[in-house]
């Protein structure tokens, strides 16, 4: 990833030299040829091409956006309701994320979504504990986190 | 007639700002409503975290509005301190909850459901 930004950053400089204009707007155009020539090689060159990978990270800041506004809508509704009913508890989530800077991110999404809050990571890093706001509906919540959260983060940093 | 439509756009912008203004405000209310009415820590914990990052948000989104459409300044530290309060924000609650956790204060549940209590029970006896 690193080695192709390089590179277009080199095809951008480039193309500012080369039309002898030394200005921001032309260094925008060059980045723009570097993109696409890169695009057109991208079988020369190694791993996927990194504009992909920037793509799927604004998917996850989107993703995130969103169940933060309609978390925000379910504790609303709670704070408001006469007499709220739901049955907190602690329940563990078994995480296939590996590595520190992944089980943060996980930790941090799940804080921010709708009636869950991070408490705690195990010290073998494969559970994370998790205060619900509704108990009951469980499974749910564990199958939700695992189809959108962990898969968002894997394809950003696999 | 062009001057009646300046007039209406301003008019527009202002609304939007007033919008976003308002929504932050009652985001933060509610939040705090639900810091008194929510039965235990955690509980409260939620209210704090989630409802308090977007009150804090959108007010600050409207501040920068009004900035630029008003004064025509982009001020970079409104946007700054929007992705702070995102990232920070999770951070707290997390640190908190787990903070409360270890001092022993036990959360309000019906059928005693702590997995996390009976993780630290396990980890101790294998311990001994």
């Amino acid at each position: 990833m690193t080695f192709q930004i390089v590179i277009n950053l080199i095809i951008a400089v480039m193309w500012m030299f080369l039309s002898e204009s030394y200005t921001v707007s032309s260094l925008i155009t060059g980045y723009i040829l570097g993109v696409l020539l890169l695009l057109l090689l991208n079988r020369f060159i190694p791993d996927t091409f990194y504009l992909r990978r920037i793509f799927k990270i604004a998917g996850l800041i989107v993703l995130f956006i969103k169940e933060l506004i309609s978390s925000n809508f379910s504790i609303v509704k709670l704070a408001y309701k006469k007499n709220p009913e739901f049955e907190p508890g602690i329940f563990a989530l078994p995480t296939e994320l590996t590595s520190n800077w992944e089980i943060t991110l996980l930790a941090n999404l799940i804080s921010l979504t709708p009636g869950t809050l991070s408490v705690a990571v195990s010290h073998d890093n494969t559970h994370l504990y998790i205060h619900a706001m509704n108990i009951d509906d469980i499974d749910e919540t564990i199958g939700s986190i695992k189809n959108t959260f962990e898969k968002a983060i894997m394809e950003v940093t696999r | 007639m062009l001057l009646l439509i300046e007039i209406w756009i301003e008019i527009i912008l202002n609304i939007i700002i007033a919008i976003f203004l308002l929504s932050g405000a009652f985001f933060l209310l509610s939040s705090s409503i639900g810091v008194i009415r929510f039965p235990d820590v955690y509980t409260r914990l939620h209210a704090t975290t989630k409802a308090a990052t977007l009150g804090i948000s959108g007010l600050l989104i409207g501040a920068f509005l009004f900035m630029y459409i008003q004064h025509h300044i982009v001020s970079g530290k409104l946007l700054l301190a929007i992705v702070f309060t995102l990232i920070t924000s999770p951070v707290a609650g997390h640190m908190i909850s787990r903070a409360a956790h270890r001092i022993g204060v036990k959360p309000v549940t019906k059928n005693r459901t702590d997995e996390y209590e009976k993780a630290i029970q396990k980890q101790k006896q294998h311990q001994k």
